[in-house]
């Protein structure tokens, strides 16, 4: 058990967010949540609720956002949960963040794909703008985590900054979407080489007839078959 | 019922049971790790791969596969060898081997496992996965690298003791068992969860490094912490005893015991009476037995004499004690030591009538004036799986936290009186109601609480629903006995000598006479006793004990008494030499003849049978239930008060005083 932080349930985090509450937004949002599931099943909002909780975490802090134990309590109560059952699901998913991270939170996937995809350079992007895996940068606009797949790997290598997926990466790339978002700007998320989703690099190579408009493919069935 | 093959060996199991089961209803062993009866199936460590017929041609986990009409099971194919070996290769991979400094060496399921089914050597050389110890309270260490993750402890906590404070966090390579915030685990039966765990990794903290299993000696016995008569094995080296855990009765205990049942032990040999003392200007002084028992015979006592039973005695003991009141002419006997006075006249109006196992079946369920949880905790088990299959809980009394959710009616006793119309409804359809009389309501509620046979319709054919809780292992052995006065233990306070059986919650005070102190522990007793005469506790003597269902239960001596120390029959017997009044038995086995003689239903095993009759105790009820009589669960006895566990798990606990800063 290296690498996962050591969650302390601190004095000082008690006291910066014992009080935690909804905002009436965030109310309003989690009363729909709840509502979603009949009565005796409030333990399935676990997951849209923690979520929320680390959005008006993020949103008061203005960073990505994390869960500090007060926090989870309250979650906890909220559907009237031990706080064992709601501790262990923010533990297990990944994309809730147990210590506090910057502005925008890092994640550049490290699984075989994106490592053959050139990974490699993405992470030497990070370093040489100034982050470290697994810390905020000084300024607090930073936290690099190296994760595991993240189910893009037809646009390998990505990265993942806070809700946004950039594929298609490389260290000119890399770079210029963390200068981005150190100036303040909001970079296009999706594939940085200009390809759309995950169509073939070159344009489609197949359904090539499908590109402008809808096409009835039906009446060449025969004759595919036969050529 | 399906009809299965089992290695060619056909048997029948009932509709809902796994292949499994069905293995062991054929006698194969199938090696498991996250399995038990007891709790909910996990199916995650796949120790139990078995080959089956027709399905998919691989191995399946047999805890979680419902046995089937013509499925063909194998045990011992090649593929099931090789999926075990290959399993507990894996399991293997992160656990540590150190079985020479590890407290489960001897009585590990991981070793024996691996020395039935593993492959008698490793090929893994790479860095194993270390895991950090948590706090889980006094009872248990943890030895979290140990852990095989088969989440038993989880599924206990979670299930059995009805506190959510155990769980896995994280995920993958990475998951470990913790309590929540590594807090210590706040239930009365923690101490199972080091019995569950099929591995090292939960260990008993007090016991830790103390001794090996095999070799203690083991003694089959009763305990006596509360009145449920938890079936309990003594693991004693030399004379003392090192730990206690359950045996299996599914009547009684099923297979748990709480902590204090398992750790008060440790009390056993401290602050113990190892020799007579006489009191002499006001001070305790050393004597011979010969000059204590002259001290006693000096009393001039004009036929007033009367016994005092504590609540850790056996019938034998208060047996020996009564005929030698009866023989000095007395005829006053107690044992409720706090002042009790309710209705003896029929046992069974004060007696766990639906029985402990009965509990289970119950469907709606009333508690009136008991703190079951620590009243009776394995009782409070089976409420909980009461309420499982679908029963309605209301209680009566000050709100305290029983591990489920019961509707609380208030404190005022006069509610049994005139019920709120929930409870009416909820026990007009109830085919199996059932009410808990607590020691808080017996004072001012036994009559009205009687009163709610007739008008709930408790008893009924084959079932009678109507409990009293009692809390001392000696109160229905007593009471059989006739150790009860009509005005409670103020019958007694004029005796001019009287005899206390190990009562240490007596109010000294109001005691004019000579006082004898017959027990095992320096407490209240001993402090106010003109004589004390060195007894043995529950590990040194066999004894019969009847539980508060009317369980007559025997157990046997494990260890020998430190110092002078006698059996307490044997003191009443000698003393009756003095006193000039010899009694009529000179071996346990011929005062047991005696007692069974007396009271027949103490010969044979089993559930006295208590006829039931209706005590003329009518009445309404008034007042309110101020607090429940255990303000303490882990200090209730001498034993316990003795104990460094249980005194340290009262301080935190209880106390809420702090010790995680100076665990390991």
């Amino acid at each position: 058990m290296a690498d996962a932080p050591n969650i302390h349930d601190e004095a000082e985090v008690r006291a910066r967010w014992g009080a935690f509450a909804w905002t009436d937004d965030n109310q309003r949002k989690a009363n729909e949540v709840i509502g979603r599931y009949p009565a005796g099943r409030q333990q399935s909002a676990s997951i849209p609720l923690l979520d929320l909780a680390q959005r008006q975490v993020g949103a008061e802090t203005s960073t990505q956002g994390w869960l500090p134990v007060p926090v989870i309590e309250f979650v906890a109560r909220q559907i009237g949960v031990p706080y064992i059952r709601v501790y262990e699901v923010a533990t297990f998913y990944t994309m809730f963040n147990l210590a506090p991270v910057g502005r925008y939170h890092v994640q550049v996937c490290g699984t075989t794909p994106c490592v053959l995809g050139g990974s490699d350079d993405v992470f030497a992007a990070c370093k040489n703008h100034g982050l470290v895996k697994g810390r905020t940068t000084p300024d607090g606009l930073f936290t690099l985590t190296e994760v595991e797949c993240m189910g893009n790997c037809s646009n390998a290598p990505m990265m993942q900054i806070n809700d946004d997926n950039f594929e298609d990466l490389d260290y000119d790339s890399t770079t210029r979407i963390l200068e981005a978002l150190a100036r303040g700007d909001t970079p296009t998320p999706g594939s940085q080489t200009g390809r759309r989703s995950s169509e073939p690099a070159g344009g489609p190579t197949t359904l090539t007839a499908m590109v402008q408009d809808n096409h009835d493919y039906r009446g060449e069935w025969n004759t595919a078959h036969a050529g | 019922m399906p009809k299965l093959k089992v290695d060619g060996i056909e048997v029948e199991v009932p509709q809902g049971a796994t292949v499994l089961q069905a293995c062991e209803a054929a006698g194969k062993e199938i090696p498991r790790f996250c399995y038990h009866e007891r709790l909910s199936i996990a199916g995650n460590c796949r120790m139990c791969l078995v080959e089956v017929k027709p399905g998919p041609p691989k191995p399946q986990a047999s805890c979680a596969l419902p046995a089937a009409d013509n499925q063909e099971v194998f045990t011992t194919t090649p593929m099931v060898k090789n999926a075990r070996e290959g399993i507990m290769e894996f399991l293997l991979i992160n656990h540590p081997l150190d079985c020479p400094i590890c407290d489960q060496g001897g009585e590990c399921d991981l070793q024996d496992q691996s020395v039935a089914y593993g492959r008698g050597h490793s090929r893994y050389a790479e860095n194993k996965r270390a895991v950090t110890e948590k706090y889980m309270g006094p009872i248990v260490k943890t030895i979290m690298t140990r852990c095989i993750q088969c989440t038993r402890c989880v599924r206990f906590a979670e299930e059995v003791a009805g506190v959510e404070e155990i769980g896995a966090i994280y995920r993958g390579e990475n998951m470990q068992i913790t309590s929540y915030l590594e807090e210590a685990v706040t239930s009365e039966l923690s101490g199972n969860v080091v019995d569950l765990c099929p591995v090292g990794a939960l260990t008993s903290k007090p016991y830790a490094y103390e001794a090996r299993p095999w070799e203690l000696k083991k003694t089959l016995t009763i305990d006596v912490m509360d009145a449920v008569g938890t079936n309990i094995r003594l693991d004693s080296r030399g004379r003392q005893v090192l730990r206690c855990v359950p045996r299996i009765n599914e009547d009684v205990n099923e297979e748990w015991a709480h902590d204090k049942t398992r750790h008060a032990v440790d009390g056993l040999v401290r602050r113990r009476l190892d020799r007579p003392y006489v009191r002499q200007g006001g001070k305790l002084v050393p004597v011979s037995w010969d000059e204590a028992f002259r001290a006693i015979a000096a009393v001039d006592h004009g036929c007033s004499v009367a016994a005092v039973a504590g609540d850790l005695v056996d019938c034998e003991t208060m047996y020996a004690a009564k005929a030698l009141v009866r023989a000095l002419g007395g005829d006053r006997f107690e044992g409720r030591q706090t002042g009790m006075d309710y209705d003896t006249s029929s046992l069974a109006a004060v007696n766990f009538n639906t029985t402990i196992a009965g509990t289970e079946r119950a469907d709606a369920i009333l508690l009136v004036g008991t703190n079951l949880r620590w009243e009776a905790p394995l009782v409070n088990t089976r409420v909980r799986k009461a309420i499982k299959k679908g029963a309605k809980v209301f209680a009566i009394g000050p709100e305290t936290e029983l591990t489920y959710k019961a509707e609380w009616l208030g404190d005022d006793l006069s509610l049994l009186n005139d019920l709120p119309q929930a409870v009416r409804d909820a026990f007009g359809g109830a085919e199996r109601p059932m009410v808990i009389v607590g020691g808080a309501a017996l004072k001012g509620g036994h009559g009205a609480a009687l009163g709610l046979v007739a008008a709930l319709g408790l008893i009924k054919d084959g079932w009678n629903g109507f409990n009293v809780v009692h809390m001392a292992a000696a109160r229905m052995g007593g009471l059989m006995l006739g150790y009860a006065a009509k005005g409670g233990i103020a019958d007694l306070h004029d005796a001019k000598l009287t005899f206390f059986l190990g009562a240490d919650e007596v109010d000294y005070t109001r005691f004019t006479g000579f006082k004898v102190y017959v027990g095992h522990h320096g407490d209240a007793g001993a402090h106010h006793a003109d004589v004390v005469l060195p007894g043995v506790s529950y590990a040194e003597k066999s004894g019969t004990y009847v539980n508060l269902e009317g369980r007559v239960q025997r157990g046997e001596r494990a260890v020998f008494a430190p110092g002078d120390a006698r059996e307490d029959w044997s003191i009443f017997r000698a003393m009756s030499d003095v006193l000039g009044c010899t009694l009529p038995f000179d071996s346990l086995a011929g005062l047991r003849e005696e007692m069974f003689a007396a009271v027949p239903a103490l010969r044979h095993q089993g559930l006295a049978q208590y006829d039931w009759t209706m005590p003329a105790v009518g009445g309404s009820a008034s007042g309110t239930i101020a607090g429940y009589p255990i303000k303490d669960f882990y200090l209730t006895n001498a034993i316990c008060r003795a104990s460094p566990t249980m005194q340290r798990c009262s301080a935190e606990l209880v106390h809420g005083q702090d010790f995680a800063e100076a665990a390991e």
